[in-house]
């Protein structure tokens, strides 16, 4: 069977193994290593594929809610649509978030995702009380940042790599409506863009859609979203139908004058310096889960995400170098995300550091990756890292130089049976 | 009367609705066999619902215990949904009597007996719906799986008679007709991946049917199409052929 990630690339063949009890899964762990837990297939590029997976998506109880504290307790297979779908009307919304919902609280973890709140309330392991995870040796142990903190610092963030978590307790928060109020920022170049953030960073939610093909002056031209709930009690929220893309576009679809025509409409929609929205959690939080396989737009070959990160005193002039080198390359991207983030945390492969990340899609073609290690360097050469849960191709080299912390994680897979039991191509390729 | 009854409560496309009707604000019986195997998905439901949920014990095979079963119910459901299905081994049944019983009387004795204590109290408080999953194996006799596909035709028969008496009465029968789903009934069939439902598609479509008054769905809504096309096979070529 072909298996892939969301970026459509690489596909490999491979086996899926499914569980329906403890004991079968420490079987499976035990005769059918190496394997990497996958679950719901949305990280981009080869974090979760290997020759064997193990598919944790139908692992998806609920198990308890504290409407005190807020705390529930699910299992890892669990995505958060499903919670949004239970709580909004409730009145719950998650305390941390990424741009989609279909993803599952295993991968949540095993990714540390953040949202566009990480400059308030960081990573999602933050949110998370305790976590039940399969070791290699079949054991289950119940890991918190206090009893356990290695196992905490190396599997938050860890891509899998410790083992498969089954359970966990994660803390919600309270809303009042399921309506953002959102301001939107026309912002004319990279200065204007970074000033607008340092202004706006007491809004709890902020990101900038920016428009990675301008040129000279415009570099750095941006919509900066911010916003915050909304207070009048309007809490009704149904999860929509998604329209569907049925099929792979031909691969000449994007080329890099579609996606400019794209973005001058994108741009060029908002009138005023200055405008204020009224928008829905889906809206605002997941616009591109509206449409089901987005992912085909960039046709059979797939794509990739690059995404990296540059501390905050060196952000201005390394995205400056390397905006001005993806507007020469004209190798396009729809969405091309700025967001300012808050301080790092202290688990080994999370990705977040303070500073300024950009993300943006490139479709696979000949000369991308020379691109992007070009790019690459620039990353390194100003003391940024790569994002480990959207690539697929970056070297063990460059990824080293990026996470400070890496050896740490290494010694500790040694140490406790996991490598050769949990491994995946990007674990390989980057020898962690 | 807020409840509905799922019988055969531990199949895949059973736990799937009983998700689907508690979403949307119906109260739940589940019926099966062991019903302590459904402890954590009724603590599932109630937590992601606030729903109530009663886990009942029910032998399909025990006839005989039916009426008291039904009988036991303080408030009476407003509708049933019946899931239960055995596909069996179709080999085994080929040469062995029990295995072909066990079959037939699963999908289909097991079911009449229930429905036909259910279906006498519908009709005399003249209102409720009764949803029966047939397949759509029982549209034409498959070598594959002929044995089965029998006792699910004369199931969806059976549901027919069941809808043209109950008309008078108000009394909903829809009778539903899934392909192919990824269940633990299919785990290790290649199956085509554009041709077979999610368990919850198949809620979605049921409830949907349900609701709105249908008297026969098929799901996916591709099925009835396809059926359509091997219904229409003449039998001297269909028996040549394997499908």
């Amino acid at each position: 069977m072909l298996c892939t990630a969301w970026g459509n690339y690489p596909k490999i063949e491979c086996k899926r193994y499914k569980f329906n009890t403890i004991e079968e899964l420490g079987e499976i762990i035990d005769s059918k290593s190496p394997l990497i837990p996958y679950g719901n297939g949305r990280s981009y590029g080869d974090s979760a594929l290997a020759h064997h997976i193990i598919e944790t998506r139908q692992r998806d109880y609920f198990i308890d809610f504290d409407e005190k504290s807020g705390l529930l307790y699910i299992e890892a297979g669990v995505l958060l649509s499903e919670i949004l779908e239970h709580f909004v009307p409730r009145g719950w919304f998650l305390k941390i978030t990424p741009g989609t919902k279909l993803i599952t609280i295993g991968g949540a973890i095993a990714s540390d995702v953040h949202g566009k709140n990480h400059h308030k309330e960081g990573c999602f392991s933050s949110c998370v009380k305790e976590f039940e995870i399969m070791l290699p040796d079949g054991k289950i142990v119940t890991c918190t940042p206090k009893d356990t903190p290695n196992l905490w610092r190396a599997t938050c963030g860890g891509q899998g790599l410790t083992g498969v978590i089954l359970r966990a307790k994660i803390y919600l928060k309270k809303i009042e409506s399921k309506y953002i109020r959102q301001t939107t920022i026309k912002t004319a170049n990279l200065k204007e863009t970074f000033e607008a953030f340092e202004e706006y960073s007491d809004m709890p939610y902020s990101v900038a859609w920016i428009d990675c093909l301008a040129k000279g002056e415009d570099i750095g031209k941006s919509l900066l979203m911010v916003g915050d709930f909304d207070s009048d009690g309007e809490l009704d929220y149904r999860l929509k139908d998604t329209k569907t893309i049925p099929i792979d576009f031909p691969v000449f679809a994007l080329n890099s004058w579609s996606v400019r025509a794209f973005n001058m409409l994108y741009y060029g929609r908002v009138k005023e310096k200055i405008s204020k929205q009224r928008v829905d959690i889906d809206t605002f939080f997941y616009p591109l889960d509206a449409i089901g396989d987005w992912n085909r737009i960039y046709g059979k070959r797939g794509f990739t995400q690059y995404q990296f990160i540059l501390p905050k005193e060196s952000s201005f002039e390394g995205l400056q170098r390397i905006l001005k080198e993806i507007s020469n390359s004209g190798k396009g991207s729809f969405l091309a995300v700025l967001k300012l983030y808050g301080k790092a945390n202290n688990n080994w492969l999370s990705f977040p550091m303070e500073g300024y990340s950009l993300a943006l899609d490139f479709k696979i073609e000949s000369g991308l990756f020379e691109l992007l290690d070009r790019l690459d360097r620039i990353v390194v050469e100003y003391g940024g890292r790569i994002y480990l849960t959207k690539d697929v191709r970056v070297s063990k080299d460059i990824f080293e130089k990026g996470y400070p912390n890496i050896d740490k994680f290494r010694e500790f897979r040694e140490k406790n049976g996991m490598s050769g039991v949990f491994e995946s191509l990007q674990s390989k390729r980057l020898e962690i | 009367m807020s409840y509905v009854l799922i019988i055969g409560a531990n199949s895949d496309i059973a736990k799937a609705c009983a998700r689907e009707y508690a979403k949307n604000g119906y109260d739940l019986y589940l019926a099966l066999r062991d019903k302590d195997r459904l402890n954590d998905f009724k603590q599932d439901i109630e937590v992601r619902t606030k729903r109530a949920v009663k886990l009942l014990e029910l032998d399909i095979l025990d006839f005989n215990s039916h009426q008291g079963f039904y009988n036991s119910l303080d408030e009476k459901p407003l509708g049933v949904i019946s899931a239960v299905g055995y596909l069996g081994k179709h080999k085994e049944a080929q040469k062995s009597l029990k295995e072909t019983r066990k079959i037939i009387d699963t999908n289909y004795t097991g079911v009449v007996s229930i429905l036909n204590i259910i279906a006498n109290d519908f009709e005399k408080r003249r209102s409720g719906f009764i949803v029966g999953i047939s397949s759509v194996a029982g549209d034409r006799g498959r070598k594959s799986n002929y044995i089965y596909g029998s006792a699910k035709a004369a199931l969806s028969a059976y549901l027919s008679g069941l809808r043209n008496r109950l008309y008078e009465s108000q009394v909903q029968v829809l009778t539903v007709k899934p392909g192919f789903v990824a269940t633990k009934m299919t785990e290790g069939m290649d199956l085509p991946q554009r041709l077979t439902a999610q368990p919850d598609e198949v809620a979605r479509d049921i409830l949907k049917a349900q609701q709105s008054g249908k008297d026969i769905v098929y799901t996916k809504w591709i099925w009835r199409y396809i059926m359509l096309i091997i219904k229409a096979i003449p039998e001297w070529q269909f028996k040549k052929m394997s499908i």
